[in-house]
């Protein structure tokens, strides 16, 4: 079947199986490997991204049913050249080891300072527990997006340039 | 990798669409919402259906309103939104609790209240929490709609009433009975299915039990329900002594099995501890204490 799905804010046309999943369609069809496919059952997050403004696991959505929506994923936080906040608080906080929950981590904290911009850290620790990390004990991706909340709003040169 | 199998799919434009796909395919076609049940099933082999008939543009079947003394949640309702709801947080404190524990913030933003009632899971904590409140589902087919009471909903394990070209609509649960609820679970770890968790709805009048109603989740309890601690404890003084003998017979009469959650002597174990701390949180919101 053909399906057409914008992704940060780019539409793509494919033509594919309609039982492939919208991880896959991510990764495979239209290249952006930013998003991580991880335990296939729901479960671990890695797969994390946006549909509708909402985060989902997109391990459990179909591509077919993304068609005619809108997708974000991590490849979309960066902005003209500039970190976003959450991306630099991973930097400064170490808030990441082997990287591989990352990208699901980082798209839920983004959503979770877009509607509660200065989170407890137990609201944190909430947001992010359908997702696993087997690296940083969470405690440094808890403070990597404490760090977010105390530095989003501010100018790009201290919230962070893309490094060279 | 686990993928589905091959499947064909159609999306529904509206409800009547959704009910012709449902109609031209037949019972090898699967009604999708959320799909956070059906697809990791298809992934598993668990269930192959050749068509999978794609709800979630069908926008109108997500709502939550107050109509004819009745809180009325449409079946494309997702757990996020129930959990956020303040007709729900304001009336009913058991919905809440357990939308807190049902999976994860991230798989409650795609589930959805008529999947779970559909899945018919018996660790589904939404079908006990509504065998609780004695509310009622709308079910519309191409010959019309009918309105059946969750507790005659759920046939067993994975089975329900529902005709295969039947859609679930709509819950809906009175207004004007609740005066006190609670929702107590114990998962192994954050997110997980329950090991027991027991629902508690109650009316009081002149220190009495009126109208009660208590359901048990993953303990085999027929349509999720505790029948003979409810029928013990209408007309009742709410004592301590009271509560502790109807969460005894609560315990005594479910049907729990052994599996890797734990033992039955355990899970009975629970279900009377847990249906003792609910009742007593719902009499203690029944006298207008803490939410």
């Amino acid at each position: 079947m053909n399906i057409e799905v914008e992704v940060n804010g780019v539409g793509y046309s494919r033509d594919i199986e309609p039982r492939m999943l919208l991880v896959h369609f991510l990764r495979d069809e239209i290249g952006l490997t930013g998003t991580h496919w991880g335990c296939d059952t729901t479960n671990c997050g890695t797969c994390v991204v946006w549909m509708d403004e909402v985060p989902v696991k997109s391990c459990t959505v179909l591509a077919a049913m993304a068609a005619g929506h809108s997708v974000r994923t991590v490849e979309d936080l960066e902005q003209n050249g500039t970190l976003d906040p959450v991306q630099q608080g991973f930097m400064e906080m170490h808030g990441l080891q082997c990287g591989f929950c990352t990208p699901g981590m980082m798209m839920t904290a983004r959503w979770l300072l877009d509607h509660n911009p200065d989170p407890s850290e137990m609201e944190i620790r909430e947001a992010i527990s359908g997702q696993i990390c087997r690296c940083t004990g969470y405690e440094n991706i808890v403070r990597a997006i404490r760090w977010a909340a105390e530095h989003s709003g501010e100018p790009a040169d201290k919230a962070g340039e893309v490094m060279a | 990798m686990q993928v589905p199998a091959p499947v064909d799919y159609e999306r529904a434009l509206s409800l009547d669409h959704a009910i012709e796909l449902l109609e031209r395919y037949g019972p090898d076609a699967k009604i999708i919402a959320g799909g956070h049940s059906l697809l990791p099933m298809m992934k598993l082999r668990l269930l192959q259906p050749e068509v999978l008939i794609d709800l979630n543009n069908v926008t109108d079947l997500g709502y939550i309103k107050v109509e004819s003394n009745e809180m009325r949640i449409g079946a494309l309702t997702r757990h996020s939104e129930l959990l956020e709801s303040p007709i729900v947080s304001e009336h009913f404190p058991i919905i809440s609790e357990a939308e807190r524990v049902i999976a994860d913030p991230v798989v409650r933003n795609r589930g959805t209240v008529g999947g779970s009632l559909c899945q018919a899971d018996p660790s589904e904590d939404l079908a006990a929490v509504f065998s609780a409140l004695k509310a009622s589902v709308v079910l519309r087919g191409s010959k019309g709609t009918r309105v059946v009471p969750v507790r005659e909903f759920h046939s067993g394990p994975y089975s329900t009433v529902i005709d295969p070209g039947e859609i679930l609509t709509e819950i809906r649960v009175s207004l004007s009975s609740p005066c006190g609820s609670a929702y107590k679970k114990v998962e192994r770890r954050v997110g997980d299915w329950a090991i027991a968790a027991v629902g508690v709805v109650l009316r009081v009048s002149n220190s009495r039990a009126d109208d009660v109603g208590i359901g048990l989740t993953a303990v085999g309890a027929e349509h999720y329900c505790a029948y003979e601690a409810e029928e013990f404890l209408v007309g009742k003084e709410l004592s301590e002594e009271t509560i502790n003998e109807c969460a005894r017979i609560a315990a005594e009469n479910c049907n729990p099995s052994a599996d890797q959650r734990g033992p039955v002597d355990y899970k009975r174990h629970l279900v009377e501890v847990l249906t003792f701390r609910a009742l007593g949180k719902a009499v203690a919101r029944c006298k207008g204490g803490s939410q």
